[in-house]
């Protein structure tokens, strides 16, 4: 396990690891995501109440759950780089960023346009909604921050501290439809609890959470391999990686 | 199957704008976050490529420097090729 650990910390060793869980990840992930939308969108019966803009729920459950997920691995990982200092860590905080950007912005979109025939409104400020908002500030300040310093560790301690603070976001969104009287509907899963949705309609939202789960980590891997290849030029292993590999190695790892 | 017909999944009662925005919105977005870190990483690849052979003949012999088709400017160490150099 330790020893897993240490070879983490090598940028090179992670670089061909990276690549060889890729396809896989990209595979796996497109096929389960695919099929739960298929299944969502065509085969999954209608909402007794909300009718068929439910649907939306197979994109906006995935994507909220993955933006704060996210965040949880970014400050995971801003623990390990203040701790241990290693470099890999820093590579997935700054790599990862702009996905979690994304991810929050889907989020929050498609929660507003389902909003719309469900409350009657885009947005309001609400305690699940304003806390989401809350995270897409996050994200964009750690983006920032990390481009505010010419210094790579610098900015990296910066980035790591904001991620550490910033997590406290976390357990205010997952509990604001507990502790506040939310327009928001509970949690769509427990894990302690059967889901509340007939299987028809579960089934395929955890398959497309699962798939973009996989995707994610896919999009991850190929996001920092190419931070690791732009911090890591001025070695011999990026330099003949470049010169003699092409394009199959660069993609598979090569390392 | 949920809907009889094309047009009544285009439609869905009503909520159809608001479904096939959302799913648009997706599919373009994470699309657009796909397409930019393939060409951020054509990019790092090209820009280490460009550079390369720039650092290879500046370390390597003077037999280099004279290749044919290119220009037959003679090398000349300067402070700026040194802090380059360095760089």
């Amino acid at each position: 396990m330790w020893q897993f650990f240490h070879k983490l910390g090598s940028p090179k060793w992670f670089y061909g690891i990276a690549g060889r869980f890729m396809p896989w990840l990209l595979g796996a992930g497109l096929l389960l995501s695919l099929c739960g939308i298929v299944w969502g969108l065509l085969f999954a019966p209608q909402d007794y109440l909300q009718g068929n803009s439910y649907r939306i729920i197979f994109i906006h459950v995935p994507t909220a759950f993955l933006a704060q997920s996210v965040y949880m691995m970014i400050a995971v990982a801003g623990v390990i780089t203040l701790v241990w200092k290693m470099k890999v860590a820093d590579v997935f905080v700054r790599s990862v960023a702009p996905v979690g950007v994304v991810l929050t912005l889907l989020a929050l979109f498609t929660g507003a346009v389902w909003g719309k025939p469900t409350w009657g409104a885009y947005w309001v400020w609400d305690a699940r909604l304003t806390s989401m908002l809350i995270l897409l500030f996050l994200y964009l300040g750690i983006i920032g921050l990390g481009y505010a310093y010419s210094d790579e560790k610098t900015a990296a301690r910066s980035v790591a501290v904001l991620a550490i603070v910033g997590v406290v976001n976390i357990p205010i969104i997952k509990y604001s439809v507990d502790w506040w009287n939310t327009l928001h509907q509970p949690a769509t899963f427990r894990i302690t609890e059967k889901p509340t949705m007939p299987a028809e309609m579960w089934v395929p939202l955890l398959l497309v959470v699962l798939g973009t789960y996989l995707l994610f980590g896919w999009i991850a891997f190929y996001r920092m391999q190419t931070e690791i290849l732009r911090r890591e030029r001025r070695t011999r292993w990026v330099r003949e990686l470049v010169q003699t590999g092409g394009q199959s190695q660069l993609k598979t790892g090569g390392a | 199957m949920a809907f009889e017909s094309f047009s009544a999944l285009v439609y869905m009662e009503g909520h159809g704008p608001y479904v096939w925005t959302c799913y648009g919105a997706f599919f373009l977005l994470l699309g657009l976050l796909a397409w930019y870190s393939v060409f951020e990483r054509r990019q790092v690849v090209r820009a280490q490529r460009d550079q390369q052979p720039l650092q290879t003949s500046r370390q390597g012999d003077s037999s280099d420097w004279g290749r044919s088709g290119e220009a037959s400017f003679q090398r000349i160490q300067s402070s700026h090729s040194e802090t380059a150099s360095k760089s």
